[in-house]
């Protein structure tokens, strides 16, 4: 296994936030709002790449391909209109799991290791762990994990896993026809960010901006928005966080969910220490025979 | 294109128009996008409809449908009017200096020669005019005769003031001016701006006249034949450009020779009609290239009959089939139809019998569903071939709505030949770049269908052979055909592009050394300078010559080698002609040969040669020798074209069903030498009775009427609608999601309705007018879960007179909630 395919973080782990020694660059997937023309060849690429199933729409008055991410659609362009006054915006934004640095999916999952965060960043669904309660659904800011009725388990981008642990970039990425798309370290994606930021604003997008939400810890997935002080335009939560009910779960409940559990197992050492061994009681008369027998003839 | 795909990368400025590439080539329009990105270049679009391209776009102007010639023309005036043109440019690469015939005029619309009664012009009186003393052409460098090209067109433009585009395209004249300022911003030495135009332009009754405008508009601006620059038709399909090379259409033979007509009945009279002449001009001479034409078909006439064609026999000439009227494919509908001929002299006999379709859905594409339907319907045979069960194949079970006679009533037979798809077979596409790219097969054709050639080939071969036994009207023409593939039943696509390239029949002597040969008998030709008049080479389309030499088959070339830096990429698969990268690349120099713009050289004149890409003129004839424009006549380009049907500087006329009387000239609305048709089946509608302008379109999820069959693509564009703009959709009452129903003329259709923000409400004339549109790529047959309605069920068989392309993109409509 690549060192980067390592596991960093693991849902429902006893061993603490983070349990790599090494630390490796993160990789990152950018998203090039302005220079994206919608065409979904995105959308394909990640369903065959990925032997996702053709999911049943209907046209309901939109480009949009259907309302939301689906179990066998992990990557949707969402599309938007917005008038400006003088001029019009039509928005397209590849939506998909933004891969977050502190992901709440993570935080949320009670199967020890169903969901994982990779060294390289990457939170992935492992199906084997994955007990489809869809806990993770509660913890996701930006309403990712699907429950995949056929397998019962959960199911999202796995910012194509497979192709990235042999050098690959993911297979989105790979079919862009204009080159909105790149796939690189995080660092690399902020800087052609930056560069490309740069030219927005001085081409009028004075509130040019790249989508790298702090509340969840940053994202693996970098974008670049010209209406960077809209991102609810783009279907995109303006502030997201780990929601308060999954926070506090895993923050302070399950801290004093520990402290509960050491605090009962120290109680019962000190009982212990206090009134030594407990004592059998007298057997009653054949009472062994007797249990013995009740549990044979259990069917 | 008369640069390439990736060439667009090196524009200032890039307008969309009559095109929506982000949509329709995503994987072309990348260029555009790195233009964007890496130059800072201005992207602007101009369309009816806020398109993808729009949303990527730094300027959007709408425009109503099929005004762009205004709206082009408006540009120009504002370009003169500032003082935003290449003098320098025109001076030197234009026909602006020329002085045309004092017979010209344009008058209420009307340009000089017309005739009313047949609805055509004698062109004679837009001639050149001849310096009376040496015969040559009469030029003023100055540009002030008052009828030379320049002041002509002057003169003609001086209309198309702002406020008259408002007037007439509905653009305000802010969006206009933004526009305007950007695009002229080319204007000169230092900038250069580039077109993308698509069949936005070509599918109206003024197609030809939109990219008239825009190729005057181009030149004035100084921006052909400069790498950035050009007029760039962004072709509908992976390989009409080679299909158009090769003979796409009944007027032209391979490589854009003319298909010979009935009273040519000789091969010289046909060559003197064909071949163009040019006057004798001092300064500036025409290389007229043309005049190698008797080569160039000579040399076809050599690879199409081989050995039978002789010098004696005019080289087979008088086998070719002549045409003696229209044969476009429309004319050949409206023959079917009615059952007889009246597009053609005489016009007394019957329809066509039969039918062979191969690649082309004519129930799909052609306007006007049912008269194609009912055309089919009277033939006595059809024959189909397609990998799917396509539109054409079923139409004697089209839903009733289309009108279509009862299947119990339709005596038709109909045989479908089961085809290979693209990836089951190898051959070249020629892209809208003319780039030829040799494809390789992916999968064998399942079942029993087989390649698109072997079935031609059977058909041939069966067809020779009941001539060979039972002679016939002229067994000649189909006996004397060379046909020497190695396998004659199913030619290898290989054999078939190297004899396209051509070869040398006996060998071919050096002019300046007559004891050595240039090519040896049996060689492969190298570029048309070896063609010859006198039977010894054949070459099956001149344009492609040098595609298939000794150096093997070019069109498999894979070299991202780029010494320019430009992307002309001289190594990868051939671009025709001459694998020239930029075409008119002469006209990127000044008159001493020096680049207009030395970061972006297309050709430079280095004092012996001509260096960069290939050269688009005789490699070391001196600056100043020949013009840039060698397939003119003239040497130069056309502000003015003596050539068209409809007039040879671009006019505003409002499409065949108008919207609004021409503000211009009421008494002439639409292009008087449009074409239209007098069956009964074709009616055109009037603004009274259908107020709301139509227009047509492709979607990026889809390929024509093709992928209806394929559910990847079904699932991102599942099926038919309507955009409605959204004020227009509250006054019918029609909520996004909910059904519509547009009628015309001709036909009626219901769908989803898509109510936008993207379409809007436009000021026309004083009135509001409306507009709306819907995709096509729907049809009846396939899975009935992805079945929709025709959306050529809408449009008008009105055509463009020089193409007789029909115009699909304006026609009137009324819009009601279903």
């Amino acid at each position: 296994m690549a060192a980067s395919m390592q596991i960093r973080r693991s849902s429902a782990s006893l061993r603490g936030e983070d349990s790599l020694i090494r630390k490796l660059p993160v990789v990152s997937k950018y998203i090039d709002t302005t220079t994206c023309i919608g065409c979904k060849a995105c959308e394909v690429a990640c369903q065959e790449w990925n032997d996702l199933k053709v999911v049943k729409t209907e046209q309901t008055g939109t480009y949009q391909t259907m309302p939301t991410l689906h179990a066998e659609y992990w990557n949707l362009i969402k599309f938007s209109e917005h008038d400006l006054g003088d001029s019009l915006a039509w928005l397209m934004r590849k939506d998909q799991c933004m891969h977050c640095a502190d992901p709440g999916c993570l935080k949320a999952c009670p199967a020890p290791g169903a969901i994982v965060q990779y060294a390289n960043g990457i939170v992935d669904v492992n199906p084997d762990k994955c007990i489809g309660c869809g806990m993770c659904q509660t913890g996701c800011p930006f309403d990712v994990p699907r429950f995949h009725e056929k397998t019962a388990k959960m199911s999202k981008c796995s910012l194509c896993v497979d192709r990235v642990e042999v050098g690959l970039e993911p297979a989105c990425v790979k079919s862009c026809p204009t080159g909105c798309l790149h796939f690189g370290t995080k660092e690399a994606m902020l800087e052609l960010a930056d560069t490309r930021l740069l030219q927005l604003r001085a081409n009028g997008f004075t509130n040019a901006a790249v989508y790298d939400p702090k509340g969840v810890g940053g994202t693996t997935v970098v974008t670049v928005l010209a209406h960077g002080d809209h991102p609810e335009w783009y279907g995109l939560p303006k502030d997201p966080h780990i929601p308060l009910g999954v926070r506090f779960a895993k923050s302070i409940l399950k801290p004093l969910g520990l402290i509960a559990i050491f605090g009962a197992v120290a109680g019962m050492f000190g009982h212990y220490l206090r009134s030594g061994p407990k004592e059998p009681h007298e057997p009653p008369p054949g009472g062994a025979d007797q249990s013995g027998t009740t549990k044979e003839t259990r069917p | 294109m008369t640069n390439g795909w990736v060439d667009i990368k090196n524009a200032d400025v890039v307008l969309a128009m009559g095109a929506n590439p982000a949509e329709n080539h995503p994987c072309g329009f990348k260029w555009a996008i790195e233009a964007k990105k890496v130059r800072n270049a201005k992207l602007v679009v101009v369309d009816p409809r806020f398109t993808r391209t729009a949303a990527v776009a730094d300027v959007y102007a709408p425009i109503r449908p099929g005004t762009d010639i205004a709206f082009l023309n408006g540009i120009m005036r504002h370009a003169l009017a500032t003082g935003r043109f290449h003098e320098d440019y025109i001076k030197i690469h234009t026909n602006a200096p020329y002085v045309i015939s004092e017979k010209f005029s344009f008058e209420d619309g009307l340009f000089s020669g017309f005739d009313a009664a047949k609805g055509e012009y004698d062109k004679s009186t837009w001639a050149y005019e001849a310096d009376p003393k040496t015969n040559a052409y009469l030029v003023d460098m100055e540009l002030n005769h008052p009828r030379c090209v320049f002041q002509l067109l002057k003169k003609h433009l001086d209309r198309y003031t702002p406020e008259m585009v408002e007037r007439i395209c509905g653009t305000p004249q802010k969006d206009f001016l933004k526009v305007a300022d950007i695009v002229t911003s080319t204007g000169n030495a230092a900038r250069v701006g580039t077109i993308m135009y698509a069949l936005g332009w070509t599918q109206h009754s003024i197609g030809v006249q939109i990219i008239r405008a825009a190729a005057t508009m181009q030149l004035l601006l100084g921006n052909v034949g400069r790498p950035g620059g050009g007029v760039n038709a962004l072709r509908g399909h992976s390989n009409i450009q080679g299909a158009t090379d090769m003979a796409g259409t009944f007027e032209i033979l391979p490589g854009y020779l003319k298909t010979p007509v009935s009273n040519q009945a000789t091969l010289a009279e046909y060559l003197d009609k064909a071949a163009p002449t040019t006057l004798n001009k001092q300064a500036w001479s025409s290389m007229n290239y043309w005049s190698n034409y008797p080569k160039f078909m000579v040399s076809l006439l050599k690879a199409a009959y081989g050995k039978a064609a002789t010098k004696e026999n005019d080289w087979g000439y008088s086998w070719l089939p002549k045409t003696d009227g229209n044969y476009s494919w429309m004319y050949l509908f409206d023959d079917m139809y009615r059952g007889s001929n009246p597009n053609r002299a005489g016009g007394q006999e019957p329809g066509p019998e039969g039918f062979i379709t191969f690649g082309m859905n004519p129930v799909g594409i052609g306007p006007n569903t049912s008269k194609m339907i009912n055309a089919l319907s009277k033939l006595k045979w059809l024959v189909v071939g397609e990998n799917y069960e396509i539109e054409t194949a079923t139409f004697w079970k089209a839903p009733k709505e289309y009108g279509g006679p009862e299947a119990s009533k339709i005596q038709t037979e109909v045989f479908q030949l089961p085809c290979s798809g693209f990836a089951e077979k190898d051959g070249t596409f020629t892209n809208s770049a003319r780039w030829l790219q040799w494809k390789w097969k992916a999968i064998d054709p399942p079942g029993n269908s087989k390649t698109d050639q072997e079935i031609l080939a059977r058909i041939f071969l069966a067809v020779r052979e009941l001539y060979r036994k039972e002679g016939g009207a002229l067994p000649e023409q189909v006996l004397n055909v060379a046909w020497d593939y190695t396998n004659p039943a199913a030619p290898d696509l290989e054999e078939v592009l190297k004899e396209i390239n051509g070869k040398a029949v006996t060998d071919i002597k050096d002019p300046k050394d007559p004891s050595k040969n240039i090519r040896t008998a049996g060689q492969q030709l190298e570029n048309f300078g070896q063609l010859q008049d006198d039977g010894s080479t054949s070459c099956g389309n001149w344009l492609h010559l040098g595609v298939y030499t000794d150096a093997g088959n070019l069109a498999k070339r894979r070299s991202n080698e780029d010494p320019t830096g430009l992307g002309m990429f001289p190594k990868w698969g051939f671009s025709w002609p001459a694998n020239r990268r930029v075409m008119y690349n002469r006209a990127s120099a000044d008159i001493n040969g020096k680049a207009w713009d030395p970061t972006r050289p297309g050709i430079v004149w280095n004092g012996a040669k001509w260096v960069g890409d290939v050269p688009d003129i005789k490699p070391d004839s001196p600056p100043g020798q020949f013009g840039a424009f060698i397939m003119n006549a003239e040497g130069v380009g056309r502000l003015f074209a003596p050539s068209l049907n409809d007039g040879p500087m671009s006019e505003h006329y409002e499409a065949i069903e108008a919207a609004i009387d021409n503000p211009l000239h009421p008494k002439v609305t639409s292009n008087p030498a449009a074409k239209r048709f007098k069956s009964d089946k074709d009616v055109y509608g009037k603004k009274e009775d259908f107020p709301v302008v139509c227009t047509t379109y492709r979607l990026t999820e889809h390929y024509h009427y093709w992928t209806h069959h394929t559910n990847v693509l079904n699932q991102l564009q599942p099926g038919f609608f309507i955009e409605i703009p959204e004020q227009l959709a509250k006054e019918k009452g029609i909520a996004n999601g909910q059904r519509a129903r547009i009628t015309s003329a001709r036909g009626s259709i219901e769908g989803t309705a898509m109510v936008t923000k993207r379409l809007r409400q436009l000021t026309v004339d004083g009135k509001t007018v409306w507009h709306i549109g819907f995709p096509l790529h729907w049809g009846y047959s396939g899975d009935p879960q992805h079945v929709g309605p025709l959306a050529n069920f809408l449009t008008p068989s009105a055509m463009d007179p020089n193409t007789w392309t029909p115009e699909y993109k304006t026609f009137l409509v009324k819009l009601e909630k279903a």
